[in-house]
């Protein structure tokens, strides 16, 4: 009895050993790897159509999905502004609560969101499916490096795509934001522009925003570009590959995003 | 797909991305008025500043004119110093009382400039001493109460 109990309590530490090993080996790996596409980055950029091919497939084909979500969510904030504001009779600062919002927090937390599980997820699915039907290997056979190939244009792709996504989304947001607070509702629209314009500021607040969006696009790339050319070569490898680049780029973003806020915003 | 037709819905995306950021810089928030061409700066002391925050507008007849651009503490007069960066186009006679105001009841606070009468104008780096506080309710009210307690000892 005392025996059996030792042994599960030797298991459970070994387990815990094991996985710590797997994933501070897999962090020194992927440290690696982002060493080694930065340096391989400068021969994919010498053929840059190849570039311009993934912000085509994870930019211009993430941009239906970016514009209704934000168009939506401008909307709801507008709505529920309105609702709370309306209370201490200030309704007129609608525009700033929506505008704000969106620039500063939901604009690049939202629109990250949406990028990692739409292209993040099909980067990876595609990387992991070309190591599993050995197309890297047969590249690398060619003596073509297939992390300048394959592996920097998706990841430079997904980074120049991401700012200009999130920047969509929260233009689209305001715009929704607009839509309900003064064409619905009926919110003054001369007072809904110019308090917009009197607290939103440029330098702090839409380009903050703007350096959010592009530490979230290298984060979710490189974890997506990473999970496929790491992925164990079978069909549940590369299943679950796919589904850690979905949950570690959602953790990744949210903290940080506040690592970033407390950056930016301390003292303010 | 071909080519070209990628590039062409590439570039349509890169502007379609660039025009948001102009709207976003433009239209939402404020570029011109938040930065100005020509500045110099004027320090200001202050008894109490009150909720006075970097980057809150200095006005004029209600106009926009500058920005507190820092606040500190005097350790040797115990008086807060702010910094105040204002528009070259606009000058100041060196009498030009500085105050700080609350927009609305509850609204951020500001610093008003009121112009003087003199013939000389302020230089840049110059100390403006005439100033007023920041109005803190507390005081006021405490004020209020004591204005109360020694009216009602006196009838008695």
């Amino acid at each position: 009895m005392v025996e059996k109990s030792f042994s599960a309590v030797i298991a459970l530490i070994r387990g815990i050993g094991h996985r710590l090993n797997t994933g501070l080996q897999r962090l020194g790996f992927a440290a690696r790897f982002f060493v080694m596409l930065l340096v391989y980055s400068g021969q994919s950029f010498r053929r840059f159509h190849l570039t311009i091919r993934e912000i085509y497939f994870s930019g211009f084909q993430s941009l239906l999905i970016i514009l209704v979500s934000g168009l939506f969510i401008g909307m709801v904030l507008g709505m529920q502004g309105y609702e709370t504001l309306q209370r201490y009779g200030s309704s007129e600062a609608l525009g700033v609560l929506v505008a704000l919002s969106l620039t500063r927090e939901l604009g690049p937390v939202v629109a990250a969101l949406l990028f990692a599980s739409r292209a993040g997820s099909s980067i990876t699915a595609e990387i992991g499916l070309m190591k599993a039907t050995e197309q890297l290997t047969a590249m690398d056979m060619m003596a073509v490096n297939p992390i300048a190939r394959v592996v920097a244009p998706r990841f430079w792709g997904g980074v120049i795509s991401m700012p200009l996504l999130a920047a969509l989304f929260s233009a689209v947001g305001v715009f929704g934001g607009y839509l309900i607070g003064v064409v619905f509702i009926g919110v003054d629209e001369g007072a809904f522009w110019s308090q917009m314009q009197g607290s939103v500021d440029f330098r702090f607040d839409v380009w903050n925003g703007v350096v959010k969006s592009f530490v979230f696009g290298v984060a979710v790339s490189l974890i997506a570009v990473f999970e496929g050319y790491d992925a164990v070569p079978t069909a549940e490898g590369v299943s679950a590959s796919i589904k850690r680049t979905v949950v570690y780029s959602a953790l990744a973003i949210l903290a940080l995003d506040f690592v970033l806020t407390s950056f930016m915003f301390r003292g303010l | 797909m071909s080519r070209k037709l990628l590039d062409l819905w590439v570039g349509f995306f890169v502007v379609l991305g660039f025009a948001a950021l102009l709207f976003l810089a433009l239209r939402v928030g404020n570029v011109s008025s938040a930065n100005f061409a020509d500045t110099y700066q004027l320090t200001a002391k202050f008894d109490n500043i009150g909720g006075l925050k970097v980057r809150g507008p200095v006005k004029s007849a209600g106009v926009v004119v500058g920005r507190v651009t820092e606040i500190r503490f005097d350790p040797q007069t115990y008086e807060a110093v702010a910094t105040l960066t204002i528009d070259s186009r606009y000058q100041f006679p060196k009498d030009t009382f500085v105050s700080i105001l609350t927009a609305g009841l509850l609204g951020e606070q500001y610093i008003g400039l009121d112009a003087g009468g003199d013939e000389k104008m302020l230089s840049p780096g110059d100390v403006i001493t005439k100033t007023q506080s920041a109005v803190v309710l507390e005081k006021l009210i405490s004020q209020f109460m004591f204005n109360k307690a020694s009216d009602g000892a006196d009838k008695k």
